[in-house]
């Protein structure tokens, strides 16, 4: 009877926080894994035309991409759409060099799966450049292309 | 003189949410779920081959100039009828004379002139996958009851080997002279 005492209990006991740091990990892990920090800054404007068959691209890790569109600072770089390869702009004929810097980078052995994600701005770009880019692309062996668009509707039925 | 034990205290975990609150803020501010799509296209090499003599009734020839009108089969065609015309193609087994004579040979080509808008380019593509992702959508329905998307590899293998998508990209000229 002694190890009951009178008014103990009183007051409403507070949260018991002993879990909060579980839920910190717990949320910490998650967005380490989920998200990409990738955050290439864009110096060219490049607005994806949308497509009703677009599938996913797999394996973040495989894909680099290449950015073409007119540039954000035109007194810089001038008003027709010019190319981005990672954080630079850059001329077509870097994409060679840019090429084999992806593929050092890249793990032994996976030189076959990597994707070129070719991001180009829907209104303003023209032909002729996705054509230069895609010759010096194929001169190089990169064969894996990916044309970026966001998912639209279907066009007709 | 009793002494009261003196229960140790725990941590205070009070700010823990604080932290919590902290770090989601700046994941949230600072990164994105990416979702890339996209429309997957497999270049071609660089050896010209020209060792395969193709009857031009297999070839549905798609030309689009610097106004970004098509030329399909030497007739002006709106973008949105060209899936339909692709499949009347691919599917035609030798009936009309003038489209393919068999699924397994049934090729379109695509030639675009340097003035034409990427905009355009992409719905051209996209017409073409809609048209061969119906066609083996409908194909994968029939003989396996499931859509396309849902089978295994090997059955899929076997719906694209009756279906081939072969679409090839003549080297560009510049027609309208326009850039």
């Amino acid at each position: 009877m002694a190890k009951f005492r009178k008014g103990e209990g009183r007051e409403t006991p507070g949260m018991n926080t002993a879990s909060l740091p579980d839920i910190v990990f717990m949320l910490l892990f998650f967005f380490m894994v989920i998200t990409t920090m990738k955050n290439d800054n864009l110096k060219v404007r490049a607005i994806t035309p949308s497509a009703s068959e677009v599938e996913k691209l797999e394996l973040k890790t495989f894909v680099h991409t290449i950015y073409v569109g007119p540039p954000i600072e035109p007194i810089k770089y001038g008003t027709t759409p010019r190319i981005q390869l990672n954080d630079e702009i850059a001329q077509v004929s870097d994409i060679a060099r840019f090429i084999v810097q992806e593929r050092e980078d890249a793990r032994e052995g996976t030189q076959d799966v990597l994707v070129t994600s070719l991001k180009a701005d829907k209104d303003k770009v023209k032909m002729g450049i996705i054509i230069d880019i895609k010759q010096e692309l194929r001169k190089m062996g990169q064969l894996n292309l990916n044309y970026s668009a966001k998912k639209g509707k279907k066009l007709a039925e | 003189m009793a002494r009261k034990k003196r229960s140790i205290p725990e941590i205070n975990a009070g700010s823990m949410a604080d932290i919590a609150f902290l770090l989601l803020i700046f994941f949230l501010v600072t990164t994105t779920i990416e979702t890339d799509t996209g429309i997957p296209v497999k270049l071609p090499t660089m050896e010209i081959k020209k060792d395969v003599e193709v009857n031009e009734r297999n070839i549905l020839e798609v030309l689009v100039n610097s106004n970004n009108q098509l030329l399909v089969e030497g007739n002006p065609m709106a973008v949105e009828e060209l899936k339909q015309k692709t499949k009347d193609f691919v599917t035609n087994f030798g009936r009309d004379p003038k489209m393919s004579d068999s699924a397994k040979v049934a090729i379109v080509s695509i030639k675009s002139d340097r003035g034409t808008k990427y905009d355009v380019y992409i719905k051209i593509w996209n017409e073409l996958s809609a048209a061969y992702n119906e066609l083996w959508d409908a194909e994968a329905r029939k003989k396996f009851g499931n859509n396309y998307a849902d089978l295994l590899p090997a059955d899929k293998k076997k719906i694209t080997e009756m279906y081939p998508r072969i679409v090839s990209e003549a080297e560009p000229e510049t027609y309208g002279g326009k850039e």
